[in-house]
């Protein structure tokens, strides 16, 4: 079944309507496309995806209470796509911006399929203003999603004006076959700073394309983090362009994937302005036949002079069934730049499982051990207390 | 004569790029209980590989002989089963372990260690104070206990640590594999009065040591001699000393 004329394509494009135009004639990418190479696409293919309907307030607030969710300063939820606004609370610092603001939009994604997905399917979502010099403190975004053969579509919006602060913690989950594709855009005027720390915990049968871009303007930060340890095709994709000198971006993550699901974690950091730092550390955990992709790419314009960037991608195979693909990737047009990158893929360290025993370790306690340090050293690199320990706990194994 | 460890005809090997590559060859070496006996010998003669294979590492293969302790065959257990048999091997380089901290670390080896011999485990609060008193004791700063397992120790520090790990451990047979190697003069003792304090008539040890130095502080009941995987002479403590004014010429000769 060849990607436009699949069951899923044709009814995507009938919900989108008149809006189907955005998604262009190619149909679902197939892995003769270079950025879907080692994701295929194919199980989205199989499914006549129709619009999630509503859930029950009340069934989503029973749902939130078994998150131990960190109290913030802010909680918003989505189910199904809709905002639930019982369950919802915003600080009075921030506002909720009206409507879709298209013209404003940021080109940064556009020739992304699940952002075309989302411009043609969206569903309004969080669409915040952090304004100048204000710290919002810590805001929990929750999106829920159930039910089978359903998508959702949402897209949200962060604008932090000058100095502006703000946490999120991005809380993604589900019950049933659905398919995600939620897109967030993040301006970070300058010296402003965001950080992003999503934990996608999707069902073990949901797809999911998530996508976020973010613009960092001079001094600005975006700090993210993704935990993905959910879906049984899961894509999260970050792009960021730092646009003002003395930017800084980090693009972290964890995956840990087990059965047979696929997790992929595909970024790209662009370095369109001088004097700005990049960091990004991944490391993924295969189990059983588990599948991990990890694309990242780093683009260094010629003007970006003294750009300094740091990737690491390192992947842990717990079993010969799992599979790592990397696809680290370096474009540099600038000459005078410090930029390394490294990657690494093995099994856990044999003299490291020998000390551990000879102790009196027993070997499944000193192999989660082992497993449990790997994730923690990467977990160490979220400057927020409270939102470590949420990410933590919400770690397998965690004790 | 009591059995306490009994290496018998002990032979290993090693896979070395393909080939395999006999390193004990026939190995004899008894230690009664209560009695602390020291290994001397050129490097490359075996002393380390003995250590693994006593504390069970699978890298080496036994192809013949037999070693028991307490009345068991130690060769038939796992690493974590010979631990609360009550081996300990202070390794010759001890292993980093980045992200897992050392508190933390030591107590799940302490409870494990204790849960397998039937007894309580320590909550934290009574293992930390244990570990203080113990780092005190070896003049270890109490900030060892935070960090990551010997990542960016000094190759003092480890050895240091590893002598904690042994005193909470509390071993009936402690193989101490070049202990005292990186070792200052001040620390050299410290350690020694560390394995000192658990000498006893329950404790054993195998001190492995290129320096009599080391055994004028832990003095052993007796000094055997290795060189290309077998024990080639036994005896008292003037091994030692005859071994530092002439080296392993005469034995090696002797043995030939
Ligand atoms: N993993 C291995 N692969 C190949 N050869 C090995 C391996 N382990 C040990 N050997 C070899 O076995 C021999 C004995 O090594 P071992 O470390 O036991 O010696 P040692 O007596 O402890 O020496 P030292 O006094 O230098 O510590 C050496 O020749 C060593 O190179
Ligand atoms: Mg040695």
């Amino acid at each position: 079944m060849s990607g436009e004329t699949s069951l899923a394509w044709q009814a995507l494009r009938e919900r989108a309507g008149e809006r189907a135009a955005l998604l262009g004639a190619e149909g679902v990418p197939t892995k003769r496309v270079e950025a879907w190479h080692y994701t295929s696409l194919q199980p989205l293919n199989q499914v006549k995806w129709q619009a999630a309907p509503a859930l029950d307030e009340a069934q989503v607030g029973a749902r939130l209470s078994e998150l131990n969710l960190p109290k913030g300063q802010g909680l918003v939820v989505f189910a199904n796509g809709r905002f639930c606004a019982g369950l919802s609370s915003l600080p009075e610092t921030v506002k909720q911006g009206s409507g879709e603001d298209e013209a404003n939009e940021p080109a940064l994604l556009a020739d992304r399929f699940a952002a075309q997905l989302n411009a043609a399917l969206r569903q309004p979502g969080l669409n915040l203003h952090v304004p100048e010099g204000c710290d919002a403190g810590l805001l929990v975004l929750v999106s829920l999603t159930e039910g089978d053969e359903v998508s959702t579509h949402l897209h949200h919006r962060i604008t932090l004006e000058k100095g502006a602060r703000l946490s999120l913690l991005d809380v993604q989950l589900g019950r049933g076959r659905y398919f995600t594709n939620p897109q967030l855009d993040v301006e970070c005027a300058e010296g402003a700073h965001l950080t992003h720390v999503t934990r996608q915990d999707e069902s073990a049968e949901a797809i999911r394309l998530g996508i976020s871009g973010a613009r960092i303007e001079g001094r600005g930060n975006y700090d993210s983090f993704t935990l993905n340890q959910g879906g049984a095709l899961a894509r999260q994709e970050v792009v960021s362009r730092l646009e003002g000198a003395f930017a800084n971006v980090n693009v972290n993550a964890i995956q840990l994937i087990d059965g047979a699901r696929l997790n992929d974690l595909t970024s790209m950091i662009h370095h369109a302005s001088p004097d700005c730092t990049s960091r990004q550390t991944v490391r993924t955990v295969l189990s059983e036949a588990g599948q991990g992709v990890f694309q990242g790419k780093i683009l260094v314009d010629q003007v970006a002079q003294k750009t300094d960037g740091y990737q690491m991608n390192q992947a842990l195979l717990l079993s010969e069934k799992g599979q790592m693909n990397s696809k680290p990737e370096l474009e540099i047009y600038a000459d005078d730049v410090k930029c390394s990158h490294g990657a690494t893929v093995g099994a856990l360290d044999e003299d490291q499982l020998f000390y551990m025993r000879s102790r009196g370790v027993p070997e499944a306690q000193a192999r989660d051990a082992l497993v449990q340090a790997f994730l923690f050293e990467t977990v160490e690199l979220i400057e927020d207390e409270t939102l470590r320990e949420h990410l933590l706990k919400a770690l397998p194994g965690y004790v | 004569m009591n059995d306490f460890l009994k290496i018998e005809g002990l032979k290993a090997q090693i896979d070395a790029d393909g080939t395999p590559k006999e390193i004990l060859k026939g190995l004899d070496l008894n230690i009664p209980k209560g009695e602390v006996h020291a290994i001397m010998g050129p490097n490359g003669s075996g002393k380390s590989t003995l250590s693994y294979v006593l504390a069970g590492r699978e890298e080496y293969e036994v192809t013949g002989g037999t070693a028991s302790f307490k009345g068991q065959d130690l060769l038939e257990l796992e690493p974590e089963e010979r631990a609360a048999l009550g081996v300990f091997l202070a390794f010759q380089s001890p292993v980093e372990l980045p992200g897992v901290n050392n508190a933390n670390f030591l107590r799940t080896a302490v409870n494990a260690v204790r849960r397998a011999r039937g007894e309580e485990e320590l909550d934290a609060v009574a293992f930390l104070k244990l570990a203080r008193e113990e780092t005190a004791r070896l003049s270890m700063s109490g900030e060892m206990l935070k960090r990551a397992v010997n990542v960016g120790f000094s190759g003092g520090e480890k050895k240091r640590n590893e002598v904690l790990q042994m005193r909470l451990l509390q071993p009936s047979l402690a193989i101490l594999d070049e202990t005292d190697s990186g070792l200052d003069i001040d620390a050299l003792r410290i350690v020694a009065e560390g394995v000192n304090s658990l000498r006893g008539p329950d404790f054993s040890a195998l001190v492995i040591t290129h320096h009599q130095r080391l055994l004028e502080y832990i003095v052993p009941d007796r000094v055997h001699v290795m060189a290309h995987g077998r024990i080639i002479h036994s005896g008292g403590p003037e091994v030692a000393t005859q071994l530092e004014k002439q080296g392993y010429k005469q034995f090696l000769e002797a043995a030939q």
